[in-house]
């Protein structure tokens, strides 16, 4: 089994509602959500969600997937920054990847990521589309 | 007490396929079809789209129209004949992504293509009963028909949501009814992966005789009649049967031209009249009142009765009108790659 659905689950507030840690004594967000900031070590969180839109900060395209992505190639993967600052790894999708430029303005979808072939578990999350 | 929707949204893919495409590969004659059912071309999913992806997308639109607390949520229903889990709810990973669990009643349904407004005819009732604040009901469906079969030029996907409650409603829930018969006219069993039809018998017996009876029925218990709705939409399996139903009743184009999304849509199975129903509701002015009527093979059609109110105004430009998904950002695909997104092309181990 690729997908184990216990982890699946666990990160269903980071896949699912773009749900975010932002440090009470700092501002700094981390995404996903963690227990300590990366930038003051502060350990006080307020949950937030994520703003959506972004643009795309940098990207490759991909020729020769991994298995579970086998059938999408080519397709594109890139860094996308959204407004608050936070960078998240994700594809793009929907669009022509000779299209895709730096600063392109995206917004993120809810969108089937990976799933355990035909009869396990599908994995949700998000991915980047034109916006 | 008066009860209706507080919010609405859409989702439509990107890609779409000409219907010349498909008949070429089959040897069929597409403008008999362009020209007999009036279809010209459909929306196709991509691999990472399905039933759930289409109705969070859609349900998102409508929570920010309707500026509520998705945790007022008490009840969500999925219709959908193109679940992507045959054991596990749809809406188990809707009201997840929304962020309306735990306190949730959560259930599938499934009735051809009205399953949608079976979803929406329920959540309606949960909410004028007094048992939930906010129910949410979405139709939604990556419908298939089989290559080469009829059904392969009309089988497209789409989704609509709607929020229903009591409180600052953009339009009020007047009448809704529901005329029902065991019609086998189009059916799928267990494991199958492509539905079978009853070709003609789909159409007289079934279709129209379900949508007339529930339009009839609807303006009877409601005490209208065609000239006092600015707009009408019935269940579009292709372009022609809903215009034919309209006509037979009464209804002008002019009335029913808003939610006829059919013809550069195709058949979004539950979500068909719902969508449209969006389309209408992008432009509806307050007062406007709005007849619906879907239909489910097997059969039956529920009917509703909506006028639309002030509220309106100040939500519809909060997400994406359902003419602008539809007519823009369209990516093209030929027939090879839609065998291929929807999965008909027999791969290697």
């Amino acid at each position: 089994m690729s997908l184990n659905p216990a982890r699946v689950a666990r990160e269903f507030p980071s896949r699912y509602r773009l749900e975010a840690a932002k440090c009470a004594g700092c501002g700094h967000v981390a995404f996903p959500a963690r227990l300590v900031c990366p930038a003051c070590r502060g350990t006080k969180h307020t949950a937030v969600t994520l703003d959506p839109a972004g643009k795309v900060l940098t990207f490759t395209v991909i020729h020769v997937p991994p298995a579970e992505f086998k059938g999408q190639a080519p397709y594109v993967l890139a860094v996308v920054e959204l407004a608050d600052g936070v960078r998240v790894t994700c594809q793009v999708a929907d669009v022509d990847p000779a299209a895709v430029k730096t600063g392109m303005p995206v917004s993120l979808e809810f969108r089937r990521i990976q799933e355990d072939g035909e009869a396990g578990v599908i994995a949700y999350g998000h991915k980047a589309v034109p916006a | 007490m008066s009860v209706g929707i507080v919010g609405y949204g859409s989702y439509v893919p990107r890609r779409r396929i000409k219907l010349p495409d498909i008949a070429r590969v089959w040897g069929a004659d597409a403008e008999s079809y362009e020209r007999g059912l009036e279809l010209h071309e459909k929306s196709v999913p991509a691999r990472d789209e399905d039933t759930i992806t289409m109705a969070v997308t859609a349900a998102r639109r409508a929570l920010k129209r309707a500026g509520i607390d998705p945790l007022t949520i008490g009840a969500v229903y999925v219709g959908s004949e193109s679940h992507p889990y045959a054991v596990k709810p749809s809406g188990t990973v809707l009201a997840e992504a929304l962020g309306a669990t735990p306190a949730v009643h959560c259930a599938d349904l499934e009735f051809a293509c009205k399953a949608g407004s079976e979803g929406m005819f329920i959540a309606a009732s949960l909410v004028k009963a007094g048992e939930v604040q906010h129910a949410l009901a979405v139709g939604a469906d990556t419908s298939q028909g089989a290559p080469g079969d009829a059904l392969e030029y009309s089988a497209a996907a789409g989704a609509a949501a709607f929020i229903f409650g009591a409180d600052k409603l953009v339009a009020t829930l007047d009448a809704q009814c529901s005329f029902m018969t065991d019609t086998p006219d189009f059916w799928r069993r267990e494991y199958m992966h492509y539905p079978r039809h009853a070709g003609r018998f789909t159409g007289e017996p079934a279709y129209f005789k379900h949508t007339l009876g529930a339009a009839k029925m609807l303006m009877e218990k409601s005490g209208t009649k065609p000239a006092d709705f600015a707009f009408a939409v019935f269940h579009q399996p292709n372009g022609k049967f809903p215009m034919r139903a309209g006509k037979m009743l009464g209804f002008t184009t002019e009335q029913m031209q808003q939610g006829w999304l059919s013809p550069w849509l195709g058949n979004t199975y539950s979500g068909a009249s719902p969508i449209g129903l969006t389309a209408i509701l992008d432009i509806a002015k307050p007062g406007d009142r709005i007849l619906m009527v879907s239909y489910g093979s097997g059969s039956g059609s529920d009917g509703f009765v909506w006028t639309v109110t002030p509220r309106i105004d100040e939500v519809r430009a909060l997400a994406p009108h359902t003419r602008v998904l539809l007519d823009t950002n369209k990516i093209y695909v030929d027939y090879g790659t839609y065998a291929k997104l929807r999965g008909k092309i027999r791969m290697g181990e």
